[in-house]
């Protein structure tokens, strides 16, 4: 639109495309100015701080890449935060998604009271983590907890739960998957609910059982909602940090210290800014690697109809 | 043939209901307990002889912290529906040169993970003196909702050219055709994202964390687990406690599931 051949029109246009151009920038200016300041700006001091020793407030000094080949090769507690959270990660995802479309299902149905059984399930997703925490915290007591105490009336001996470093993880990941499987269950609900109906017609006619219709037309088309919670639930639980912080603090030991916390206590507690920011950026690698790969291997088993 | 009849299923999906309403029931139950019976064995999920005064005895402590509680959620919900319906109007309706770049360069912005810049945020919010104020848990997060322009946008554009037309034949500004035809057509949108704010503020806990250590500038869930050994010395005045600071948000998420089971599916998944 540049060329227009009408001579003596051009310098309103040109006033009007600036005024247009002023006013555009004007509504988004606010967050324009946000980003810049609150994201970019520390973005870019992050990225220098993860090559320096810095506490944050005396002058950085630039180390290189000494702070990554520390992480790597000289702390242990660095590596075992990453497995802890991988542990997690690869515990958390499947039970979430899993036991989220089995919900899903459920109330996919049109029967009644199903909006109450609805909420129910998504309560806990939107209960703040100090609450859930603290009542996890003493259900998990070992003797006089209600965990135990129902185990208890079955005749199992319940283990010593937040203060075992064996069955500290696998308890909050109990409390993480309770707690988050509302969000799956959103998702693959309204998944359900877009499902052509013509496809489950045409099978019942070909005389398909209900399993046979579950395994090879809902879960197929359902498998987009799939991806997209694969990759967004991977991103959630390698962050986790609240419930950890509440119900262990990272313990016992350093049994249920996830990423997250790791950094939190390096750079909040101990004051090592350039060393914290390093593992920032070692995360958004990890993050990045996994996104991409989960996306590019999607034509394998995604369907697309 | 159903894979399950409607009983079965019914029995399923209440064992499902207790097992996510239990602890929740027993949190309110504990808080009406006296305290040598919070943790009986075998457990109890309903209370007997309720005892009120543990309410009073926490409501003796508790105002100020539910105040900020609220008076932050409501600076992020206004703040956030004010800035980032702005720039969604204008992202979606307006021409200017750098549009599309700026909204590409904004959107990337949101794949980097909150910690790499809000480390740097507490050296610079430090330095200007915004540690222990309450600036740092609004004044980033209203000026930075590039989620919530997302959604604006998305909904900004789904209104009939010819509304907007009529604003401009009738000499109407481009703030008073956004205010006043456009933005009452994204009340859903705008439902949507001020459910999802308040959540997020009420029940933010890294923020306040880093940021606040005067108890009387300190939000309600993430005092009970700072000064729980000081304030909250019973675990039934904690269950109390717990129970008030859930207690907004259930409303608020029963009032406005709709709109938020929206919100979650429109960000989710498109087409």
């Amino acid at each position: 639109m540049a060329e227009a051949p009408i001579p003596n029109h051009q310098p309103e246009i040109r006033r009007a495309r600036r005024k247009a151009n002023l006013v555009g920038w004007l509504f988004i200016s606010p967050i324009v100015v946000g980003v810049v300041a609150f994201q970019f700006f520390p973005i870019l001091v992050s990225i220098g701080a993860s090559l320096t020793d810095w506490n944050g407030i005396s002058a950085p000094k630039f180390v290189g890449l000494r702070n990554f080949t520390e992480l790597f090769g000289n702390d242990p507690l660095f590596i075992q935060t990453f497995k802890n959270t991988i542990y997690f990660t690869l515990a958390s995802i499947p039970l979430t998604i899993g036991i989220g479309l089995v919900l899903a299902l459920l109330c996919a149905r049109p029967i009644r009271g199903v909006a109450f059984f609805r909420t129910a399930y998504f309560a806990p997703y939107v209960t703040n983590v100090v609450a859930i925490g603290f009542v996890w915290f003493w259900f998990f007591q070992p003797d006089n907890g209600v965990v135990n105490g129902l185990l208890d009336q079955v005749g199992i001996p319940g283990p010593q739960w937040l203060s075992s470093s064996t069955w500290a993880m696998p308890a909050v990941i109990m409390v993480s998957v309770w707690q988050g499987i509302g969000y799956p269950m959103i998702i693959l609900l309204a998944g359900l609910q877009g499902l052509p109906a013509e496809y489950f017609e045409s099978a019942k006619i070909d005389g398909a059982g209900a399993f046979q219709r579950l395994r090879f037309i809902t879960l197929p088309l359902l498998t987009p909602h799939f991806l997209f919670l694969l990759i967004t639930q991977f991103i959630t639980s390698f962050q986790v940090f609240g419930l950890i912080y509440v119900m262990t603090k990272g313990g016992p030991g350093h049994a249920t210290s996830v990423y997250i916390f790791n950094i939190y206590q390096n750079a909040f507690g101990f004051g090592k800014v350039g060393y914290a920011s390093a593992m920032a950026w070692i995360l958004f690698a990890v993050i990045a690697a996994v996104t991409f790969l989960q996306w590019k291997f999607q034509k394998r088993w995604v369907f697309y109809s | 043939m159903r894979l399950v009849s409607k009983t079965s299923q019914y029995v399923v999906m209440s064992l499902f209901a207790v097992i996510f309403l239990a602890p929740l029931v027993w949190m309110v139950s504990a808080s009406l307990r006296p305290e040598a019976k919070v943790l009986s064995v075998p457990p109890q999920f309903l209370p007997t002889d309720a005892q009120w005064d543990n309410y009073r005895q926490v409501f003796e402590l508790i105002p100020v912290f539910l105040w900020n509680s609220v008076k932050l959620a409501g600076l992020n919900v206004v703040g956030i529906l004010i800035v980032a319906s702005m720039a969604g109007y204008a992202f979606a309706r307006l021409r200017f040169a750098g549009r599309d770049a700026a909204f590409m360069v904004l959107l990337a912005t949101s794949i980097i993970p909150g910690i790499a810049y809000l480390i740097p945020q507490y050296i610079v919010f430090r330095q200007i003196g915004w540690v222990d104020t309450q600036y740092p848990l609004w004044v980033p997060k209203v000026l930075t909702p590039v989620f919530a322009t997302f959604l604006m946008r998305q909904s900004f554009l789904t209104i009939p050219q010819e509304l907007e037309d009529a604003g401009k034949i009738d000499g109407a500004s481009t703030f008073g055709i956004y205010w006043r035809i456009m933005l009452p057509q994204t009340k859903p949108a705008l439902a949507a994202i001020g459910v999802f704010t308040f959540l997020e503020s009420w029940n933010d806990l890294f923020g306040p964390l880093i940021y606040i250590n005067s108890e009387n500038l300190q939000t309600l869930p993430v005092a009970l687990a700072q000064f729980q050994g000081e304030y909250f010395t019973q675990i039934s005045l904690l269950m109390c406690g717990a129970t008030v600071s859930v207690v907004p948000v259930i409303v608020v998420f029963l009032f406005a599931q709709r709109y938020f089971i929206q919100g979650i599916t429109m960000t989710g998944m498109k087409g």
